[in-house]
């Protein structure tokens, strides 16, 4: 079933705008920041445009601030990662319920997923404020019962990083809690049932049905949120500018930074193609776990959607 | 049913937590400057006393806002609606129609996915501006408008369509285009729907192209915008909020419309591998 040869000619007419765009847009800028690494370009310098092979990687490795830019990107993936999903899934299993309201309550949790990052950014900015007055300061006294002294949050070397992850993880958690739902619904209810029979409580049926049958929406949330880990920029720059001290500082900031604040395109480059591979490599991971078995069934035969969980 | 009710109340009071910050931006927007700041440690924050437009004023006597919103409107619509157009073009190419060189292009495509944009928006932007095109609308939506993950989204989506569909529209003598159009879009509205969601949802709150490419508020786009806001001197919470609550409301309208395909179109895109 083909349109014969006039297929070849529609082909190219309906792939040639995708595949441009691709390769202009996507390809060839990657390919310029791989062959850029290699080079020694800087804007404005007096030096000749030379190619230094893995000169810019070394300098790379050696700085600092690059050293502490993904030292940071991982702490925050160790910690958004396991907080949000767990907190996702919680939601998830609350939330998988057939009851009237339940659709505006998913709603609900999912509305700061249409905020954009830079303006959820700006209101924790005053969240965050300094001081008694600052609601997150007074939140936290009040929880104590006293006992909080206010800080800066935003300006305290111990408490920036963790006041953006709080941030992100506000934003972010609506969006896993879709996907885990979506994947909770796509459980057949038989399983449960099978398990109701056979006396597993609630418990054991979340960890023998469940979990198992979530394995690849699971994997998937947290693959996706390992990279969003790797990809933090917006909140940083408007909220602490990679400070203080370097303490929040991320791999884009500092490819940002070293391009447009120093000029030092090659090395901006390298640390993008750093962050790239970095990338891949979670990407790689998550495609072998998923090829990896596939979620142990338990046979079963009438249907009732999903009342069970949790 | 007494379980499922305290269920409920329960989850209404973490939701309504959980969207302090929100009612926090909404409310303060309607309060004096002075108070916003002044009322933010206590349960005053939640409290509209005294409440006044005058902040939204002071947003349109400040910055130009319109010209802000208007610029993210266009920017988003055209790179949502040319994105479906030539993505769904390149979906069906590769899912269905037979040319040399197609499982190439596919595997180009694969490829593709992988490259975050963070990685390439520097040099990206040096590609751009050494052909001296920066600061206009169409440097927003032309890079972006081709996108990996939607022609595979639009190529699964295809690949599954059963061929019945076509091979009546064949035998009625229609072209390639002819049957794309007629036959596979109205059959094809779910794959539509979740890539101009998902499209949409990244692309209006995009942060970063903006401040490389942007020098003016001439086609500056909102998120960018009040990220500037914020730091335009004199430091007024009360028009900082009253920007954000009115930057929310296009998407939320559009949200709250489409609630159903938002949420099919995040777990599809989730769900796809």
């Amino acid at each position: 079933m083909a349109w014969g040869s006039s297929d070849s000619r529609a082909a190219g007419v309906l792939i040639a705008p995708a595949l441009a765009g691709l390769i202009l847009f996507i390809a060839l800028p990657f390919v310029l920041a791989v062959g850029m690494s290699f080079t020694n370009l800087r804007l404005g310098s007096p030096l000749p445009l030379e190619f230094t092979g893995l000169r810019q990687y070394a300098r790379v490795f050696a700085d600092v601030s690059v050293q502490r830019a993904f030292l940071n990107n991982a702490v925050f993936a160790l910690v958004v990662v396991p907080v949000q999903t767990a907190l996702a899934l919680l939601l998830a299993l609350a939330l998988n319920r057939r009851v009237r309201g339940m659709v505006v309550l998913r709603a609900l949790f999912f509305l700061p997923v249409i905020f954009p990052m830079s303006l959820v950014a700006v209101v924790w900015i005053l969240i965050l404020a300094p001081g008694p007055e600052g609601m997150m300061n007074s939140l936290l006294s009040l929880l104590s019962f006293g006992h909080w002294q206010p800080r800066d949050f935003l300006h305290d070397a111990m408490w920036a990083l963790p006041a953006i992850m709080l941030t992100s993880i506000w934003q972010g958690v609506g969006f896993q809690m879709v996907v885990l739902l979506a994947g909770l619904q796509a459980i057949p209810a038989q399983l449960y049932e099978a398990a109701a029979v056979d006396g597993a409580a609630r418990w054991r049926q979340f960890r023998h049905v469940t979990l198992p049958q979530l394995r690849n929406p699971l994997i998937f949330v947290v693959v996706v949120t390992t990279i969003l880990s790797f990809r933090v920029f917006d909140q940083v720059r408007i909220m602490t500018r990679g400070g203080p001290n370097d303490a929040t500082t991320t791999a884009i900031f500092e490819t940002v930074r070293s391009a447009f604040d120093r000029a030092q395109l090659a090395k901006a480059a390298a640390i993008a193609v750093v962050f790239f591979v970095v990338v891949l490599l979670l990407t790689l991971m998550q495609k072998r776990l998923l090829r990896q078995q596939p979620a142990p069934g338990i046979s079963g035969t009438t249907e009732r959607p999903s009342d069970a969980t949790c | 049913m007494l379980k499922r009710i305290s269920l409920i109340v329960l989850l209404t009071l973490t939701a309504l937590c959980y969207l302090a910050p929100v009612a926090l931006m909404i409310i303060g927007s309607l309060k004096p400057d002075a108070r916003v700041l002044a009322e933010a440690g206590s349960w005053l924050a939640f409290v509209p006393e005294g409440a006044t437009l005058d902040n939204y004023r002071d947003v349109f006597a400040r910055v130009p806002f319109e010209r802000y919103l208007l610029s993210s409107l266009w920017i988003n619509a055209a790179i949502v609606l040319l994105g479906l157009l030539v993505n769904s073009f390149a979906g069906y190419a590769l899912a269905r129609l037979r040319w040399p060189g197609r499982k190439a292009v596919l595997a180009v495509v694969i490829a593709l996915l992988v490259i975050p944009f963070e990685a390439i928006a520097v040099p990206l932007f040096y590609q751009l501006s050494a052909l001296g095109w920066r600061d206009d609308h169409a440097v927003q939506i032309i890079p972006f408008v081709a996108n990996p993950l939607a022609i595979y989204l639009f190529y699964s989506f295809f690949l599954a369509l059963p061929r019945e569909l076509e091979e009546a529209a064949r035998i009625d003598g229609a072209g390639v285009l002819r049957t794309f159009f007629t036959v596979i879009v109205p059959n094809s509205k779910p794959v539509f729907a979740t890539v101009a969601i998902v499209t949409l949802l990244f692309y209006w709150g995009i942060y970063l192209w903006p401040l490389l490419m942007t020098t003016g508020d001439h086609a500056r786009p909102l998120p960018l915008a009040i990220a500037m806001f914020h730091t335009l001197p004199p430091l007024q919470w009360g028009d900082i909020f009253a920007f954000g609550a009115m930057m929310v409301v296009p998407v939320l309208v559009l949200f709250v419309v489409l609630q159903r395909w938002f949420v099919r179109g995040v777990a599809t895109a989730g769900i796809r591998e």
